[in-house]
C-alpha cells in the first residue's frame, strides 16, 4: 500500500516536467512507429513512448482523486503519511448525520427532476435536429449549447438575480432549473448522436404503412433510441448530482450534497467525514458516468458519441 | 380500431375543409421546418427563459446601483466607472485572464499527445480509452478540486509523504495558495475538456492524406507538421476556448488552493454577491468579463482562420 502511494507524488511532479518534452519527442517518434507499423505490421518500439505518456496521463487524472478514497479509511483525523490504521469510523459518522442525510435526499429529487425534464427536451431537440430540415439549424445548435461555454458563474448570478427580481425565493426548484439549463446541452449532444446512429429509413417505413407521428415515436424511434435515453438520463442526473457553482448561488436553506461538502470543509476535524463522504459520490458518479459512457457509445461508433 | 376513428374523423372535417384545424393541420404537412420547429419549440422557449432573460436582467442590474438593502433603478454607469477607477479590477481582471490563457496552454500541450494516440496508435479498444478519458470529468468538480487541496496542503500528501520517506525535513510551503496550485488544479479539472474535441479532430483526419505525404517524400516529422498539425487546428482552437471561457470565471479552485495570491475575478463577483452585498457591481463585473472573453475569443476566432486561409 504505501509503495504505490509513496511514488505517486514523484511520477506525478516527473510527468509535468517532462510532459512537455515528452510531447515533443513522441511527436517524431510516433510518425515513424506509423510507417513502420504499416510496412512491417506491428512495430511496437515507436509507440511505446506514446504508450507510457498515454499512462502517465491516465495517472495524472486518476490518482489525485484516488487520495480521497484512500484518506477516508485511515485512522487519523489528518490528512497525512504515513497512514495510522484502517478505520471504518468515518463512514459510521456520515451514516449517523441527518444533515447530511438531508442533503443526499434534495440532491436526489433534484438530480431525478432534472434528469428527466432535461433528457425529455433533449430528446425532442434531438429529434427535430436530425430529422427535419430546419433553416438556421447551425445558429440553433449553437444556441442550445450556450450554457457549456458561459462561465458558470454569470449563469449563477444571471438566475439569482431573476429569481430576486421575479420574487421568487431560492429553494431546490431554483438549482433543479439551473441544472436543467445546463443538463440540456448535454441530453441533445447524447441523443443527437443516437439517432443519427440509425436508419432513419425504419421510420419513414412505419409512417408509410400507416402508423401515426406518435405511435410510430413510440414503437420505433423510442425502442431504438432507448440506450441514448437511459444514457442521458443517467448523465444529466450526475451532472446536477455534482454540480456545485450554480447551487452555491440559487441554494436556499435546503441544500445539496455539494454545497452541504462545500459547508464543511470550514471545519477541521470534519474533514475525514467529508473525505468518506467525497469517496461515495466519487465511486457512486464513477460506476453511473461509466455505464451511461458504455451505453450511448455502444454501436454509435468511436466517432459518434465523441463530441462532448 | 382507432385507425378507423381517426379515417372517420378526417373524412368528417374533410366535408368542411376550410375549418380552422384542418388548416393548420395542412400547412403543418407542407411545411417540414414548421414541424421541426415545432418539436424544437419546448427547449427553445426553456432556454429562453432560463438563460437570455436572466442574462438580460443581469446587464440591467449592471446599471444599477446598491442603495444599501435596496437597489437604485436609475440608470447610471456608475459601476462601470468604479471598475476603471480602481486599479485592482482591472489588475484582477488581467491576471485572471493570465491565468486562464496559461492554464488552457497547459491543458492543450498535456492533452495534445493524448488525443494523438487514441487516435492514431490505439487499434482496438478506443472506447475504453474514450470513456476512461471521459468519466473522470463527469465526477463531481468540488471534489476533484478539493482532492488537490488535500494533496498540496502545508501538512498533505506531498509533504507528509515526503517527510515520511527521509527526502524533506520540513514540509513545504510554496506547494499550495499560490497561483502555480490554481494552474495546475485547472488543468487538471479540465482535461478531458480539452482532449475530446482534438481527438474529434485528429479522427477525422483522411488517413489517405498522410500517405500520400509519405509517398511523396515526407519524412514523419514534416508530414506530421504539414498535414497532421494543421488539420487538427479546429480541434485545438474548440478544446482552446472550452478551457479558456469557463476557466476565467471560476471561483471554487482560486477559494480552495488559490490563497490570496491566486484569487480571480471570479472570487470577486461571489463576494458582491455574498459578503459584499454589492449585486450591481458584481452584475457589472461579470458583464465586463463576458465582454472581454467574447472581444478576446472572436479575435483569436479570426486570426487564426485567417492564418489557416493563408497557408491554404
Amino acid at each position: 500500500m504505501t509503495d504505490t502511494t509513496e511514488d505517486t507524488p514523484k511520477k506525478k511532479k516527473a510527468m509535468s516536467m517532462t510532459a512537455e518534452a515528452a510531447a515533443a519527442d513522441e511527436r517524431g517518434s510516433q510518425d515513424a512507429g506509423f510507417v513502420q507499423s504499416k510496412h512491417a505490421g506491428h512495430h511496437w518500439s515507436g509507440e511505446a513512448p506514446m504508450f507510457i505518456y498515454a499512462v502517465w496521463y491516465l495517472a495524472f487524472l486518476y490518482i489525485p482523486v484516488m487520495f480521497l478514497p484512500l484518506f477516508s479509511f485511515n485512522d487519523s483525523i489528518y490528512v497525512a503519511f504515513p497512514l495510522k490504521g484502517f478505520t471504518l469510523q468515518w463512514y459510521g459518522d456520515m451514516v449517523d448525520n441527518p444533515a447530511l442525510l438531508r442533503a443526499l435526499e434534495n440532491s436526489v429529487k433534484v438530480g431525478f427532476g432534472v434528469a428527466m425534464a432535461s433528457t425529455f427536451l433533449g430528446m425532442f431537440a434531438a429529434k427535430a435536429m436530425t430529422r427535419y430540415y430546419m433553416p438556421g439549424k447551425g445558429p440553433i445548435t449553437s444556441f442550445i449549447m450556450l450554457p457549456l461555454v458561459i462561465p458558470g458563474i454569470v449563469l449563477g448570478i444571471a438566475l439569482l438575480v431573476i429569481s430576486n427580481t421575479m420574487g421568487m425565493s431560492l429553494s431546490l426548484w431554483t438549482i433543479a432549473a439551473a441544472h436543467t439549463l445546463i443538463g440540456v446541452p448535454f441530453a441533445m449532444l447524447v441523443m443527437v448522436s443516437r439517432l443519427e446512429g440509425f436508419d432513419r429509413n425504419l421510420e419513414e417505413a412505419s409512417l408509410d404503412l400507416g402508423e401515426g407521428v406518435v405511435q410510430t415515436f413510440l414503437r420505433i424511434t423510442l425502442p431504438l433510441a432507448w440506450p441514448g435515453i437511459l444514457a442521458s438520463v443517467l448523465l444529466t442526473f450526475t451532472i446536477s448530482f455534482d454540480e456545485f457553482i450554480l447551487a452555491f448561488f440559487l441554494a436556499g436553506n435546503e441544500v445539496t450534497l455539494p454545497i452541504y461538502i462545500w459547508s464543511q470543509l470550514r471545519f477541521p476535524n470534519r474533514l475525514p467525514m467529508v473525505l468518506s463522504l467525497g469517496a461515495c459520490v466519487l465511486v457512486f458518479s464513477f460506476f453511473i458516468v461509466t455505464f451511461s459512457e458504455v451505453m450511448r457509445r455502444r454501436g454509435v461508433g468511436p466517432q459518434g458519441g465523441a463530441a462532448i | 380500431m382507432t385507425d378507423q376513428t381517426q379515417t372517420g374523423g378526417a373524412v368528417g372535417s374533410y366535408t368542411e375543409n376550410t375549418s380552422l384545424g384542418f388548416r393548420v393541420r395542412s400547412v403543418f404537412l407542407k411545411h417540414e421546418w414548421l414541424r421541426g420547429y415545432t418539436l424544437l419549440s419546448p427547449t427553445l422557449l426553456v432556454m429562453i427563459c432560463l438563460m437570455c432573460v436572466p442574462i438580460f436582467m443581469l446587464v440591467a442590474y449592471s446599471f444599477w446601483t446598491q442603495n444599501y438593502l435596496d437597489i437604485d433603478k436609475t440608470f447610471t454607469f456608475a459601476n462601470y466607472e468604479a471598475f476603471f477607477q480602481k486599479p485592482i479590477y482591472v489588475a484582477l481582471m488581467m491576471k485572471s485572464i493570465r491565468m486562464s490563457l496559461f492554464c488552457t496552454a497547459v491543458t492543450l500541450v498535456l492533452a495534445y499527445p493524448m488525443a494523438y494516440f487514441i487516435a492514431f496508435k490505439v487499434k482496438s479498444n478506443k472506447l475504453v480509452w474514450l470513456i476512461l478519458i471521459t468519466v473522470p470529468f463527469w465526477t463531481s468538480y468540488l471534489l476533484r478540486v478539493f482532492a488537490w487541496k488535500v494533496i498540496l496542503g502545508y501538512n498533505g500528501v506531498i509533504n507528509s509523504g515526503l517527510i515520511s520517506l527521509g527526502l524533506l525535513s520540513e514540509p513545504l510551503q510554496f506547494l499550495l495558495y499560490n497561483p502555480t496550485a490554481v494552474v495546475l488544479t485547472l488543468a487538471h479539472a479540465w482535461a478531458a475538456f480539452a482532449i475530446l474535441p482534438i481527438y474529434v479532430s485528429l479522427e477525422k483526419i483522411d488517413r489517405s492524406l498522410l500517405e500520400a505525404a509519405t509517398d511523396l517524400g515526407d519524412t514523419p516529422t514534416e508530414r506530421f507538421w504539414r498535414v497532421t498539425w494543421p488539420l487538427s487546428m479546429p480541434g485545438m482552437v474548440a478544446a482552446g476556448l472550452l478551457v479558456f471561457i469557463p476557466t476565467v470565471g471560476d471561483y471554487v479552485t482560486p477559494r480552495l488552493v488559490g490563497g490570496t495570491t491566486g484569487i480571480m475575478i471570479g472570487n470577486i463577483v461571489q463576494s458582491q454577491f455574498g459578503k459584499a452585498n454589492n449585486w450591481p457591481m458584481g452584475a457589472a463585473l461579470s458583464v465586463i468579463s463576458m465582454i472581454l472573453i467574447t472581444i478576446l475569443v472572436v479575435t483569436f476566432i479570426t486570426s487564426t482562420t485567417r492564418a489557416r486561409a493563408k497557408s491554404a
